[in-house]
């Protein structure tokens, strides 16, 4: 192929229909509170963590939906608790983190 | 005093020795278990701890006051205590003056294990007895403290609420097996004394008894049943003993020398950890201590059951429990036997298998020198009026500091810790140790109380000193670098868990209050202070669940009329600011806005 000095971006489609859910509904069933997320996005605002590796409860309830990796999100969350003082809707963010930790193999 | 029946022997007192051979195989049988439980240093530790003469007299002591007399109980409640010092205390000196008289008497018979429990049957009164002796006199005063102590548990099943403890954990059959045998012991110890006084002579609770039940009765038909009756509910009791919360008798006398060694729980489940949640006397000190009880909720949670569940291994509730508690110490720092509910949860919970190792989020960061290094906190980012305020203080009095939170240091560790993944929380001490080290700073100064419990207890780092801000500012007060002036505002002081219970400091807060404020005090505070139920130390609590525990918390805050609440620790700050129907503010602010 002629090198134009650029290539296609990977497509972003997301089909629903080929993901793995089941991640997602057992953690749904061990923390029922996850399935309220309303995606404000405060819980990474105010995580000390999302500077460095852009951590936020909200990315990991969309990423385990869509099927994305969340691993290396997970694997930096100190367990502080902030983002479960702040999110609006209640959710036991860090009890859902630990559940997730749990949940890889 | 002699022999009555030549064999020394009688059928009745089988039953007994049945108990007796039982119990003490099964409580010797699950001390070996337990000392092989032990890690060998701590094996090594406590056998050289029974060696060591101070240590001896100190357990001896301890056994005596706690376990018979019950010091710690009368603190509490008088007539809890005097209920349970009169049976355990009683029923010790029946015991022992039992041995004196056989020893004195009918010596000779000495090595017959029984012979001190039924002494009254097998003797008659001669000559040479003197009537009404002192011996005698004592044994029916003993036996009457028994039955007073009886009679008021008894009373207290029926009405609960005279005890000022409302919630008792609920016996199981096992457990009323027990209750109702050991109930029955001591009656029926003084029928039968009753019916045998005209042989063996009495005192007086069984002297008269004897003359009466002769008007109506006749004694020498009634003798032997009794005496049947007192061996098999003896029988009984000692049967049932190992599987009931009456175990906390031998495990106590274990506990206080385990502890007095310096032993520590490793493990949940094993070694001291096993002797520690049998131990637990179901008293149900910790139902009425906790917070999360508040409406009855949550009763199932308290350590009781934890030590109820430890012992039966039911993993299910295991996890459940260990899981709901806030750690807020409360229940262990009223606990007459030092159940440590807190730290057995927490070791629980690092018994649990993550897949998603941690990895620590930050790593090359380097603080600037200077002498004092200040930690608000992560915490702290959502009340930053906190830290704002101690770097006002700290500017007003001229102290060269610089912020270790915005030069990398994240997270103290301790949410970590207390969510069981230690090795994870070791992993972040190490960094800031590293961080902190590297700063060169001669001083470390917290204003979160969570965290400044983890510096102290889990950090290593020698040549910086770990101070709290509330002794700090007080300090900077006393040598006169700033200078504030008493408003008019009342304040009711919170004592924040880790702070009070956490690192023992109740007095230096209300001293710092006191200079800025009119200060006044909640319903229960200090080592009683209720959890603000915002604590992260609850892994499963929701925050709907939290709200009551909340609102408990502030109610006993208002009882005392203040017209605001001040706090020291960020986390309490946030969680009652929420619900609370006046100002909640942090020491530090306070103090902020009253320099002059
Ligand atoms: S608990 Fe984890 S995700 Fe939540 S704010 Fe703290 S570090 Fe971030
Ligand atoms: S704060 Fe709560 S509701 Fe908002 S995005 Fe995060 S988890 Fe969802
Ligand atoms: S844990 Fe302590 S306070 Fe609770 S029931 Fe047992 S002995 Fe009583
Ligand atoms: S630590 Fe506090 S919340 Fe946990 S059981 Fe004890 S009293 Fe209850
Ligand atoms: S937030 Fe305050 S009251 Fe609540 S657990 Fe922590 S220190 Fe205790």
């Amino acid at each position: 192929m002629i090198d134009f000095g650029f290539t296609l971006s990977k497509s972003s489609t997301v089909d629903l229909n080929k993901i793995d859910h089941s991640r997602y509904d057992q953690l749904v069933k061990l923390v029922p509170t996850a399935r309220m997320c309303m995606n404000c996005g405060s819980c990474g605002a105010t995580c000390t963590v999302s500077e460095y590796k852009g951590m936020s409860v909200r990315k990991v309830l969309y990423g385990i939906q869509r099927g994305e990796d969340v691993k290396a999100m997970l694997s930096s969350c100190m367990l502080c608790g902030k983002c479960t003082m702040v999110c609006p809707r209640g959710i036991n963010t860090r009890n859902l983190i630990l559940n997730l930790c749990k949940l890889y193999d | 005093m002699i022999d009555r029946i030549p064999s020394g022997f009688h059928p009745f007192v089988i039953p007994f020795l049945v108990g007796m051979a039982f119990v003490l195989l099964y409580c010797f049988g699950a001390m070996i278990r337990v000392l092989y439980e032990l890690s060998w240093q701590d094996r090594k530790k406590f056998f050289l701890s029974l060696l060591n003469p101070k240590i001896l007299l100190k357990d001896i002591k301890d056994i005596f006051l706690n376990c018979l007399i019950h010091v710690p109980l009368w603190k509490r409640n008088k007539l809890f205590g005097y209920m349970h010092s009169s049976i355990a205390f009683g029923w010790f000196m029946i015991i022992l003056l039992g041995h004196i008289e056989v020893l004195l008497f009918v010596p000779g018979r000495i090595n017959l294990f029984y012979y001190p429990i039924f002494f009254n049957y097998f003797v008659a009164e001669d000559d040479v007895t003197l009537r009404g002796s002192l011996l005698f006199f004592l044994m029916d005063f003993f036996l009457l403290l028994i039955m007073s102590g009886i009679a008021i548990a008894i009373f207290r099943r029926i009405k609960n609420h005279v005890f000022g403890v409302k919630r008792m954990a609920r016996p199981t059959f096992l457990n009323l097996v027990g209750l109702y045998s050991l109930w029955a012991i001591f009656p029926l110890r003084w029928l039968a004394e009753s019916f045998t006084a005209h042989i063996s002579g009495g005192s007086f609770m069984t002297i008269p008894a004897n003359w009466l039940f002769r008007q109506f009765l006749g004694n020498e038909l009634n003798m032997l049943p009794t005496w049947w009756a007192y061996s098999i509910a003896l029988c009984v009791f000692m049967c049932v003993l190992p599987f009931t919360r009456y175990m906390h008798i031998p495990a106590e006398m274990l506990l206080i020398p385990m502890r007095n060694a310096g032993l520590k729980v490793r493990s949940s489940r094993k070694g001291f950890a096993r002797v520690e949640f049998f131990s637990c006397p179901n008293c149900g000190v910790c139902i009425d201590a906790c917070p999360m009880t508040v409406d009855n909720g949550n009763v199932k949670d308290c350590t009781v059951y934890l030590t109820r569940q430890l012992r039966r291994n039911n993993e299910e509730r295991i996890q459940e429990i260990s899981d709901k508690c806030l750690l807020c110490g409360k229940c262990e720092a009223l606990c007459q036997v030092g159940v440590e509910g807190p730290g057995l949860r927490i070791l629980e919970r690092a018994r649990r298998d993550y897949t998603v190792p941690f990895l620590y989020p930050a790593g090359d960061k380097k603080v600037e020198s200077r002498k004092v290094l200040y930690f608000a906190g992560c915490m702290t980012h959502l009340t930053p009026a906190i830290g704002r305020s101690v770097e006002a203080i700290m500017k007003k009095a001229g102290i060269d500091f610089t912020w270790l939170d915005e030069q990398g240091g994240l997270c103290c560790g301790r949410p970590m810790f207390t969510a069981g993944r230690i090795a994870e929380a070791k992993a972040i001490v190490a960094n800031m140790e590293k961080l902190i080290l590297e700063s060169g700073c001669d001083t470390l100064l917290v204003s979160c109380p969570i965290c400044y419990k983890m510096f102290r207890e889990q950090y290593n780092l020698p040549g910086v000193e770990i101070v709290n801000y509330i002794p700090f500012i007080n300090n900077l007060i006393n040598t006169g670098r700033i200078k504030v002036e008493k408003s008019d505002i009342c304040y009711v002081y919170h004592d924040p868990c880790e702070l009070g219970r956490g690192c023992g400091m109740y007095e230096e807060p209300r001293k710092l209050l006191g200079r800025s404020a009119g200060i006044a005090e909640a319903g229960h505070n200090r080592e009683e202070s209720i959890c603000c139920g915002g604590s992260l130390g609850s892994l499963s609590l929701d925050f709907s669940q939290r709200e009551n525990m909340t609102k408990a918390a502030l109610n006993d805050l208002y009882t005392s009329n203040a017209d605001a609440i001040a706090t020291a620790c960020p986390l309490c700050q946030a969680t009652f600011a929420r619900y609370a129907d006046r100002p909640v503010k942090d020491i530090a602010e306070i103090v902020n806005n009253q320099i002059l």
